[in-house]
């Protein structure tokens, strides 16, 4: 019944879920964020998750070690992103085609070693819970924010140090420029393309731990196109934040506490047609989307190749 | 042993530069070929030249972006390489760009302090650069506030930001790319102020001017380029403005064309409290209330983004008015599309030739009928008539005197001067009652200006009433018969050419009413 979703510790586990589910959207939205501030929309990024989702999985599953899969989740996602800058700065490539053709790489690779190397669905145990001393055993707070994995743990710090980097670094200041006006910072001497090759495999890495943190942190599986269009929502995300940090960790919670509420409304057996429940989330992103992105301004270079002299 | 002499920003002044031999090609053009220039200590020295003559090309390499195939760049004697922006900076040579270099969503002292390296290593120091900034304002007279964004300035202080962004680099030489032609001429006043200033600091500077009486009066020695050759260096002393544009022209210009008496009884475009929005959804006009008789020319004088482009827009059916009334030959013509503008004799030459005057990936043949493809004789039931497309194109061709391999060339491998002649042979050849002419010569050399300017005298004579929008007041001057200065979007007063002085429009472009 509906008055099921009312009582402590289903609410407590709708918030602590909703916390744990942004943790993929957190990773590739930030990624993303630093990629578009410099001006490269990377619409692989759910093409590099699913890499990352695999080469996690699959070392921690033959090694027994998480860290090595994790560390391969992000070396993968750092080559994806290698690939994506070389194809969006050197050969200055339509970015929005270029990002599906990626996405279909990662897509069909991943698919392809996943029928080659593993055959069928395992699991592994994956990362765990950690307990922090006194701040988990605050009752409520600490049920939904402190008792959580170390990949939840650290998609939020990431948040704060993206924000960091931003608005308080030289590099930060060097990414906003090349991604407002290439031809302001490369007329004072700062390299467009690096600026950019950076940022693009950040986004790239990042998207790789979006992917661990699939397969070894929440669900611990591997399966086809396990993604479903995660990565894209998390694009979108960044469109929803206004390029900054906080507010797309903003973004990102909302509809993964919407998307908790939704699997929580299953669980309970409330009787709302799932088909709805499911639908939730993404009704929701249009709709935030619609009345959020008028009224901010993309980065000005945005999806614009740079080349001196044009 | 003579003590080097410092300039006020602690920096080792540059007692002489010189470009020997200076030749670069690019496929198909010598945009340099064997130029010497060479600029000292104290002085300001302009160099001219057309659209193409190689002035750019000649700079862009001095500061880095471009390198030569041959020649040697000496600075106090001794040869120096300049391979990116970086080396130059470092000798100290800084450039103030035609299009500001200025990153507008940050703030003034974020652009000063981008690509250098921090006193916090990879921290940020915006504070101290804030304090360096207001010391530099302070020696050079160049007020700004540095936590101020740059989207929030006047294009007379985005400049400051531009020239205290070289200073703060320590320049010692400083390359001006067209400075003024941004700026009403009491900024232009104020802006040689600090010029002189400079130079009796002992920078050098290199000043790059369309503007002739500019040059006559600021700089010390002009040098003038044509076709990637240097014409020659002369003191700019007994220069004067006829000499300078024959020099750059290689033959005499600015034959007068008599202004005939015309008919301008009828009010033919009228504009009746007239406002609008711009892009950004603030108000871009106010109670716009203009009149356009037949065979006049109404200018429409302004600085750059005090409603121009909306105007031109608005009268064209481009952009909605929120209020007021637009009517043509007597008719409300208020809401109406482009294509019904059109049909009522209203011709249009945008400002951006390129974008909205051009689709670059067409032939020359093809642009020449975007407005009338749909109308006979060139086409029929929804077939193009290519032989009348072909013979009309041809037709165009030789009496606008459009210089094109062929009419199949595609537009965007044709000069800016060409472009602007393609442009005017459609939107004028079809006998226009009303034109619109935004910005026709922006960009354009003195040649292909000159030829605008007469084909629009000529559509004057013939009755066309003509509102010629331009941020050229020597140009507005020269062929309005009545000016209308625009500032923050309102109309500030309308003056009669003859009472019309640069003085007082240029009051006007600033906002100040008398």
């Amino acid at each position: 019944m509906i008055g099921n979703l009312f009582t402590e510790a289903v609410l407590v586990g709708i918030l602590a879920s909703g916390i744990r589910l942004a943790t993929p959207y957190l990773y590739a939205a930030i990624g993303e964020t630093f990629s578009q501030r410099s001006g490269v929309l990377n619409l692989g990024v759910e093409g590099q998750m699913l890499i990352g989702a695999f080469a996690a999985f699959f070392v921690s599953f033959t090694t027994g070690s998480l860290w090595l899969g994790l560390l391969a989740a992000i070396i993968s996602g750092l080559l994806m992103g290698l690939a994506m800058a070389f194809v969006s700065i050197n050969l200055q490539a339509e970015q929005g085609i270029s990002g599906i053709g990626f996405y279909l790489f990662g897509l069909g690779l991943s698919d392809l070693l996943f029928q080659k190397m593993l055959g069928t669905v395992e699991t592994v145990s994956g990362f765990r819970p950690i307990y922090i001393p006194y701040l988990s055993d605050i009752p409520i707070i600490g049920d939904i924010f402190f008792n959580q994995n170390i990949l939840v743990y650290g998609a939020y710090l990431l948040v704060v140090a993206a924000w960091f980097v931003l608005n308080k670094t030289t590099i930060g200041l060097k990414i906003k420029a090349v991604g407002e006006s290439p031809e302001a910072a490369d007329s004072l001497g700062v390299s467009v393309a690096r600026v950019r090759y950076f940022t693009v495999i950040l986004g790239g890495g990042l998207s790789g731990l979006a992917g661990a943190s699939l397969s070894i942190a929440l669900l611990n599986v591997f399966q086809q196109n396990m993604t479903s269009g995660l990565g894209f929502i998390a694009v979108a995300l960044v469109y929803f934040g206004g390029w900054r940090p906080f507010a797309v960790m903003g973004g990102a919670l909302l509809f993964s506490m919407v998307n908790s509420l939704q699997l929580w409304v299953q669980v309970l057996n409330i009787p709302i047609p799932s088909d709805f429940a499911v639908m939730m989330p993404y009704v929701l992103t249009i709709i935030a989307l619609v009345i959020t992105v008028q009224r901010v301004r993309p980065p000005s270079a945005l999806t614009k190749p740079f080349e001196r002299g044009h | 042993m003579t003590e080097t002499q410092l300039l006020p920003s602690g920096k080792p002044i540059i007692s002489q530069l010189e470009m020997l031999n200076i030749t670069k090609r690019f496929p198909g053009v010598i945009a340099n070929y064997k130029v010497n220039f060479d600029v000292r200590s104290g002085e300001v020295h302009a160099l001219l030249g057309e659209n193409g003559a190689g002035k750019s090309t000649l700079m862009k390499i001095l500061y880095g972006l471009y390198q030569p195939e041959e020649g040697q760049i000496k600075l106090d004697g001794k040869e120096v390489s300049i391979h990116s922006p970086v080396d130059s900076i470092d000798l100290g040579i800084g450039m103030i760009h035609q299009h500001f270099m200025l990153v507008e969503s940050l703030t003034v002292a974020e652009n000063v302090a981008l690509g250098l390296p921090s006193s916090r290593g990879f921290l940020t120091d915006l504070d101290k650069v804030s304090e360096r900034i207001l010391e530099l304002a302070e020696i050079y007279g160049l007020q700004v506030d540095p936590e101020a964004y740059i989207w929030q300035l006047a294009v007379g202080q985005q400049q400051r930001v531009e020239i205290i962004k070289a200073l703060y680099r320590g320049a010692a030489l400083l390359i001006l790319d067209e400075p003024t032609a941004v700026l009403t001429p009491q900024e232009v006043d104020e802006f040689f102020i600090t010029m002189r200033q400079m130079i009796d600091d002992g920078h050098a500077l290199i000043f790059i001017s369309h503007k002739l009486h500019e040059v006559i009066e600021i700089s010390h020695r002009v040098s003038v380029l044509r076709d990637g050759q240097m014409i020659g260096t002369i003191p700019t002393k007994g220069a004067t403005k006829s000499k300078l544009a024959e020099m750059m022209v290689g033959r005499e210009v600015g034959i007068k064309k008599d202004r005939f008496e015309t008919d301008t009884s009828e009010k033919r475009l009228v504009l009746e409290n007239v406002s609008a929005l711009s892009n950004r959804g603030t108000p871009a006009l106010t109670n716009v209330t203009l009149d356009v008789r037949s065979g006049e020319i109404l200018g429409i004088a302004g600085v750059s983004g005090n409603g121009q482009r909306e105007l031109a827009e608005v009268i064209t059916g481009l952009r909605p008015v929120t209020g007021g009334k637009i009517i043509l030959e007597g008719e409300d013509v208020t809401g109406l599309t482009p294509k019904q503008l059109m049909n009522r004799s209203l011709s249009y030459i945008p400002e951006e030739r390129m974008k909205d005057g051009m689709i670059k990936e067409f032939t020359v043949a093809e642009n020449l009928i975007l407005r009338e493809h749909d109308l006979e004789p060139f086409s029929k039931n929804g077939l193009l008539n290519l032989k009348t497309i072909s013979a009309h194109s041809e037709k165009l061709i030789t009496s606008y005197n459009v210089k094109t391999p062929s009419q199949e060339t595609m537009a965007k491998n044709l000069s800016g001067g060409n472009i602007q002649k393609l442009v005017l042979a459609r939107e004028i050849s079809r006998k226009p009652h009303t034109l619109i002419a935004a910005q026709p010569t922006r960009g354009l050399d003195i040649g292909a200006t000159e030829y605008v300017h007469l084909r629009l005298l000529e559509q004057r004579e013939e009755g066309t009433a003509t509102l010629l929008i331009s941020e050229d007041l020597d140009e507005i001057l020269a062929l309005s018969d009545r000016i209308a200065v625009l500032f923050e979007g309102e109309v500030m007063g309308v003056l009669h050419q003859s009472e019309a002085t640069p003085e007082k429009l240029g009051l006007l472009m600033a906002g100040v009413v008398e």
